[in-house]
């Protein structure tokens, strides 16, 4: 690889030619900032790579293997690959969280964006709204799933009263398999969409005002500035912000734990709590670690797709 | 909007329109606003209320009487903030979490700004590719760690102790990748300056550098606070034995054995969940401020 050797011998020639007894101390000052150099850099680069890269060398091993965690690993090939491609209940959970990921994208973006707007308006009581509205980023997911049951329960949770007062009959929310994605949808955007909030307010008080003011000249109305300045200018965030949530969507695992445990009938089974079931219930290392290596591809394939689509269209999103 | 016209119509604008008291941006905010704070309200009212008055529909949102939890027998689990502090080791959960978050900041403030300044100032073999492969590691899907990591930790001995909890946070890609894109922004005259005077790389980075790094530190602090504080993956993995327990183990564990008791589940969220809420309050400028920084950059 071309990036591995870019360390040049740098700050470390000064002088305009070196004279031949100087090669020793050369390479003993080289020495030295290596050293330091590593010194600085080197605990934490261990600490992360430690606990992932090494982990993740490793995971592939045993993902070739037949593995419980106690007796003999027993050595498969490719076998568990193999067999995810066939696996029906793998497949399911695959088509939850696409369809998970497809509804939470776009409408934390949207969200976010439409909050970011009207918080970004000079009017009274806006720092009552913000602290409102970011309060829940805070809330940790345990704590978000055990309100989330208290508040869709069926009996006697607070969202069938209001569904109660416009004349809608109680629905069972997170005890039905078809209801139970669009609720953790809900849930998710109460308590992830103050994050897209926060960074689209960014990009929208670092639009130059003449900007505005030149297009309100122009006679433009508020939906033409929108569209024509407004939208442009945050679309780099909005691709960094799209990867950002995608990762999110398709790693929800916290949220699903502390609501439905997967239920019911598996209709919150998505993939990464499929690979969990599979690691720590039925105790299928092998099998576990191969389907988590295809999620791993999937967010690499996605991630690079979407950075190059950004550089295709020169948004300098990363 | 209504268009209705006024009652007499000035004579520059010959049709103007009804106009609201307030800006029609509150039509929209106001409901949301509530909407994404009641919940909170309800976990709170709802921990001061007692069990027969929760389990009813329609759902009381006011108590009628304030109860912070009560024993009905001998041998009846006591319910809300009583049953919480008498019947469960919640005091050494929210210690352990205590734990785990500090050890989390401050090994995380030390190792990655050590190491975000290596790779933005210093030069040395192998800076480029270390920080390359850093970066890439966060594409990682944290499932593809969880078995290695659980049977390193198990060879390890750190299976059910506290370390199982805070070792995954010691640094982080994000920490690293944070506070060299922070460092590389800071003009570098100051440092030479004190290299000059004969200050070593260690004495210049304490003393010049890292007092300028004080809104760097606060996101960093911030996220690494919430995260681990929050975290439940790892615990929920690594730790099985109940005097080990995080606050957030100790509640999604609740979840499935004392479900109907929500007087008590509703407690426990308070009490988790309100360290960070005060000090978002509190510090809620500084708050958004770090997270939009961290946007921006990130």
């Amino acid at each position: 690889m071309a990036l591995l050797d870019v360390a040049r011998p740098g700050r470390a020639a000064p002088g305009p030619r070196p004279e031949p007894g100087d090669r020793a101390r050369r390479r003993r000052r080289r020495l030295l900032d290596d050293l330091t150099g590593w010194g600085f850099a080197g605990p934490a680069t261990l600490v992360v790579l430690g606990l992932s890269l090494f982990p993740a060398g490793w995971a592939l091993l045993i993902s070739r293997e037949k593995w419980n965690g106690i007796t003999e690993p027993k050595d498969l090939g490719w076998q568990n690959y193999t067999q995810l491609v066939q696996d029906p209940a793998l497949a399911d959970a695959v088509n939850r969280t696409v369809l998970f990921t497809a509804l939470f994208v776009p409408a934390s973006l949207a969200l976010g964006l439409l909050i970011a707007l009207a918080l970004n308006q000079k009017i009274r009581l806006i720092g009552f709204y913000r602290t409102c509205i970011f309060v829940p980023f805070v809330a940790s997911a345990a704590a978000t799933g055990i309100l989330a049951s208290f508040v869709f329960n069926p009996q006697f949770g607070i969202a069938n009263a209001a569904l109660r007062v416009v004349g809608i009959a109680p629905q069972p929310f997170l005890e039905s398999a078809s209801q139970v994605l669009p609720v953790l949808v809900l849930i998710s955007l109460w308590s992830s969409v103050g994050f897209v909030v926060v960074v689209y307010l960014a990009a929208l008080q670092d639009i130059p005002r003449d900007l505005v003011e030149a297009a309100i000249c122009d006679g433009a109305g508020p939906l033409r500035v929108l569209r024509h300045v407004t939208l442009p200018a945050v679309l780099p965030v909005t691709v960094f912000t799209a990867v950002w949530q995608t990762i999110t969507a398709l790693q929800l695992f916290d949220l699903i734990f502390t609501t439905t445990r997967g239920g019911p009938l598996g209709g919150s089974t998505t993939v990464v709590y499929f690979i969990y079931e599979q690691a720590f219930k039925l105790h299928r290392y092998g099998y576990a670690s191969a389907v988590a290596y295809l999620l791993f591809g999937a967010t690499m394939l996605l991630t690079i797709g979407m950075i190059v689509y950004a550089r295709r269209k020169n948004l300098e999103a990363f | 909007m209504a268009a209705a016209t006024t009652a007499a119509p000035s004579p520059v604008t010959a049709r103007r329109r009804w106009r609201l008291p307030f800006s029609p941006w509150h039509l929209l905010l106001m409901p949301l606003a509530l909407l994404f704070v009641l919940p909170l309200v309800q976990m709170v009212l709802t921990s001061m209320m007692q069990d027969n008055q929760i389990n009813r529909f329609p759902p009381q949102f006011w108590p009628t009487s304030i109860d912070l939890g009560h024993r009905s027998g001998p041998d009846e689990r006591a319910a809300g903030y009583v049953g919480l502090f008498a019947d469960v080791p919640v005091g050494t959960w929210l210690l352990n979490s205590t734990i785990v978050a500090t050890v989390a900041v401050v090994s995380h403030l030390v190792l990655c700004s050590l190491a975000g300044y290596g790779f933005a100032r210093l030069r040395f073999r192998g800076r480029q590719l270390g920080f390359f492969v850093i970066v890439g590691t966060v594409m990682i899907p944290i499932q593809l760690l969880l078995v290695p990591t659980y049977v390193m930790f198990a060879r390890l001995g750190i299976v059910d102790t506290l370390a199982a909890a805070f070792v995954p946070w010691l640094a982080s890609a994000f920490g690293i990748f944070l506070m060299r894109q922070f460092f590389l922004s800071l003009p570098s005259e100051l440092e030479d300056a004190g290299r000059i005077d004969g200050c070593g790389r260690l004495r210049v980075f304490w003393y010049i550098v890292l007092p300028l790094a004080k809104p760097a530190l606060a996101t960093l602090t911030v996220f690494t606070l919430l995260g681990s504080w929050n975290d439940l993956i790892w615990p929920l993995i690594a730790i099985n034995n109940e005097g080990s327990y995080t606050i957030q183990l100790g509640l999604a564990n609740f979840q499935g054995t004392r479900r109907t008791q929500w007087s008590l589940l509703m407690a426990g969220n308070v009490v988790a969940t309100m360290p960070l809420i005060v000090a978002f309050l509190i510090a809620q400028r500084q708050f958004v401020a770090t997270m939009s920084f961290s946007g921006i950059k990130g």
